[in-house]
């Protein structure tokens, strides 16, 4: 897309909804991106400190980890981190909180691709 | 108006009843017993007035009657003083004498005759030829010789007709000569016989033997009865005796009597004691007429009073229950309220991976050229896969509206186990981000129990939702076990959560006490729960410590009229 002929942005997908997860990743890798899935927060961590990427998409409410407690300790390994929380409607409030510890915005589920896609291209320009 | 439905008109009508009872009985007993002592007081005074007036009567009479002989004695005695036993053999000077006594006292005197000492009447003046008549051996001579005076009794004597004689001593040589005055009855009778008592009472006079000596209006029935028994007493001088009775003709009679003539006549009355009480007896029917009136009105009062006022209770009731129903409602959509962020998020997994799988079929779509099979087979696993989540999206909404439906009150048979099932259902998003572990113990085969399900729906969901509640971010079990002892059906939810003060233990129950957060809890969860429980005659008891957690248990007596049959457990599942 606008970012022709560069690499390819490395995005960290967290989600436990599996189906998501993998229809996520079909349609970023369709536009261009390099998507890494995890289905929970622990193993996000896990991948985090093997590899470094450009962004990470992490969905606030997951069942063995909250995502607030994944963005902080990715916010630890690599404060350049982007990271884009997604919530459910009605948890705005702790999406919120989410940007307080250094999230670079938050979309609600469920959201337009195109818009995560440029929160994604925002972050990277910044 | 919409009665109670939980209290049955039997409830209702008891208490008007009683209502009705107590009014009456407070209002009426002092009526009656006041009534009571005033008309026994009234009649005895009555009474009392009654046979005053008889006394004053007879005495009156008796003194005008003794005072009547006595001055006809005087009479006589004066005759006797002032003329010789010579100038009295002049019937011819008797006949000047008795004129004058005629023109004096108005007829009184019927004749004059003096009897010598053997008992022959010498000389005479009167209407009757009675010179030479023989007195000797008749009583009443015998008497006349043996008193100073005399006043005989009323007899028929030579004439055959009704007199009684008047006699006085002269004493000549040692002999008793005799002046004998004969009154007229009639007269004499007059004095008695007007007297009139009432409508039925009358007056006459009888001597000590019981003869008449006057007529009386009416016949006397002196053979038997009350005038047997007066003449049996011995009368005092100057007193006045009355008895009561009934009489021959069984009307309660008032019967008087007072001597007269130094104790040897008797001065009589009788009236009828409906006449001599007619005043009183007047008195006691109004009184009665006002007390049986005043009594139908009270009761008629406190009738209507009771009515109206149960029915304001039964409003009031009716009005209570429709808010208990209200408040049933309020907290049940306040704990939906409550899981409804969790159910929200529950929804906008599937949501959102049937937007992106759309979203992936159109991108395949966009691809130019013919859809290569590889393509329509992405094609087919995405539909597939929205499928699936609409099918998702169909069960959360479906459990949720089971909760959402309003409250309906019916009672029918419900399985507990399976209200169980259906709340942890409800929960158990909730719990799974709280980190809360939710394990169940489910008694099999446990008989159901006879309640409105969405009312227990909600005792049960309120519970396991605070057991979740009190489980902080660090996470925690709670654990829902069903159990029955003899015919009763226990339930227990427990949690290590962050448990109850002591000192909150006893107000957890009371509405609109919450320790939640402000606009976190409404207080009337448990509350509620209380009052569902009570309606069902159980009970909910709570044991918690501090730091450790919540043990709540809800015992509910079984239905008596299932046995514990799974088969009508089933059948509660179904409605």
């Amino acid at each position: 897309m606008s970012e022709e002929g560069a690499e390819r942005i490395k995005i960290l997908l967290v989600d436990d909804e599996l189906g998501y997860l993998e229809v996520l990743q079909k349609r970023m890798d369709r536009r261009g991106l390099a998507v890494t899935p995890v289905s929970s927060g622990t193993e996000a961590i896990r991948v985090a400190r093997r590899q470094s990427f450009d962004a990470a998409v992490v969905d606030l409410k997951m069942e063995d980890m909250d995502g607030i407690e994944v963005l902080k300790v990715l916010k630890v390994m690599d404060p350049d981190l982007a990271v884009i929380i997604l919530t459910g409607h009605g948890s705005e409030q702790a999406a919120r909180e989410g940007m307080a510890h250094g999230a670079f915005d938050y979309l609600t589920k469920p959201c337009e691709l195109s818009d995560l896609l440029e929160r994604i291209y925002a972050s990277q320009k910044s | 108006m919409r009665l109670n439905p939980s209290r049955p008109n039997r409830y209702y009508r008891a208490l008007t009843r009683n209502l009705v009872l107590f009014v009456v009985v407070v209002s009426l007993l002092p009526l009656l017993f006041t009534g009571a002592i005033l008309l026994y007081q009234f009649e005895q005074a009555y009474q009392s007035k009654v046979e005053e007036h008889l006394e004053v009567l007879l005495k009156k009479h008796r003194r005008t009657i003794d005072a009547f002989l006595h001055d006809r004695l005087a009479d006589i005695r004066v005759l006797t003083r002032s003329l010789t036993v010579a100038q009295m053999k002049d019937s011819s000077l008797l006949q000047t004498k008795l004129n004058l006594l005629r023109e004096e006292y108005n007829g009184v005197f019927v004749d004059l005759g003096l009897v010598d000492p053997k008992g022959l009447q010498v000389a005479y003046a009167g209407p009757f030829n009675l010179i030479g008549a023989n007195y000797a051996g008749a009583k009443w001579l015998e008497r006349a010789r043996a008193d100073e005076y005399f006043i005989s009794n009323v007899f028929a004597g030579f004439r055959g007709s009704p007199h009684f004689i008047v006699a006085a001593h002269k004493r000549l040589n040692g002999q008793d000569w005799l002046l004998k005055a004969t009154i007229d009855f009639e007269t004499f009778n007059a004095l008695v016989e007007n007297i009139r008592i009432g409508q039925t009472g009358f007056v006459f006079i009888l001597d000590r033997k019981g003869e008449l000596q006057t007529k009386p209006r009416q016949e006397v029935v002196l053979a038997s009865g009350a005038w047997r028994e007066i003449l049996a007493l011995p009368l005092k001088e100057g007193k006045v005796t009355i008895i009561e009775q009934a009489d021959s003709l069984d009307r309660e009679t008032i019967y008087a009597a007072a001597s007269l003539k130094n104790s040897s006549w008797i001065i009589c009355a009788q009236q009828e004691r409906s006449d001599a009480f007619m005043h009183l007896l007047r008195a006691q029917q109004a009184a009665l007429v006002i007390f049986v009136l005043g009594g139908v009105a009270i009761v008629l009062v406190s009738l209507l009073l009771a009515r109206r006022l149960v029915r304001r209770i039964a409003e009031a009731d009716s009005q209570k229950e429709a808010m208990n129903e209200k408040m049933i409602e309020a907290g049940r959509l306040a704990s939906i309220g409550e899981l409804a962020a969790g159910i929200a998020h529950e929804i906008n997994n599937p949501v959102a991976i049937m937007v992106e799988e759309a979203g992936w079929i159109e991108d395949l779509m966009s691809d130019d050229g013919p859809l290569s099979e590889e393509t329509l087979a992405e094609i087919q696993r995405a539909v597939q896969q929205i499928q699936e989540q609409g099918d998702r999206c169909k069960q959360i909404t479906y459990k949720l509206l089971s909760f959402a439906r309003k409250t309906d009150p019916t009672v029918k048979e419900v399985s507990i186990n399976r209200l169980v099932e259906e709340v942890i259902g409800l929960v158990s998003q909730k719990s799974r981000y709280g980190g809360v572990k939710i394990i169940t113990d489910l008694s099999a085969g446990l008989p159901p129990v006879a309640a409105s399900p969405s009312e227990l729906q909600q005792v049960l969901l309120n519970l396991v939702n605070n057991a979740v509640d009190a489980i902080e971010s660090d996470g925690g079990t709670v654990e829902v076990i069903t159990s029955q002892e003899q015919g009763d059906i226990h339930l227990t939810v427990t949690d290590t959560g962050i448990g109850i003060a002591e000192s909150n233990l006893a107000r957890i129950f009371d509405p609109f006490y919450t320790t939640k957060p402000v606009g976190q809890g409404t207080g009337l969860g448990l509350s509620i729960c209380y009052g569902i429980i009570n309606k069902l005659g159980g009970e909910i008891k709570v044991t918690s410590v501090k730091g450790k957690g919540s043990a709540f248990t809800v015992t509910l007596p079984a239905d008596q009229n299932n046995n514990p049959a799974s088969a009508s457990a089933e059948q509660a599942e179904q409605s």
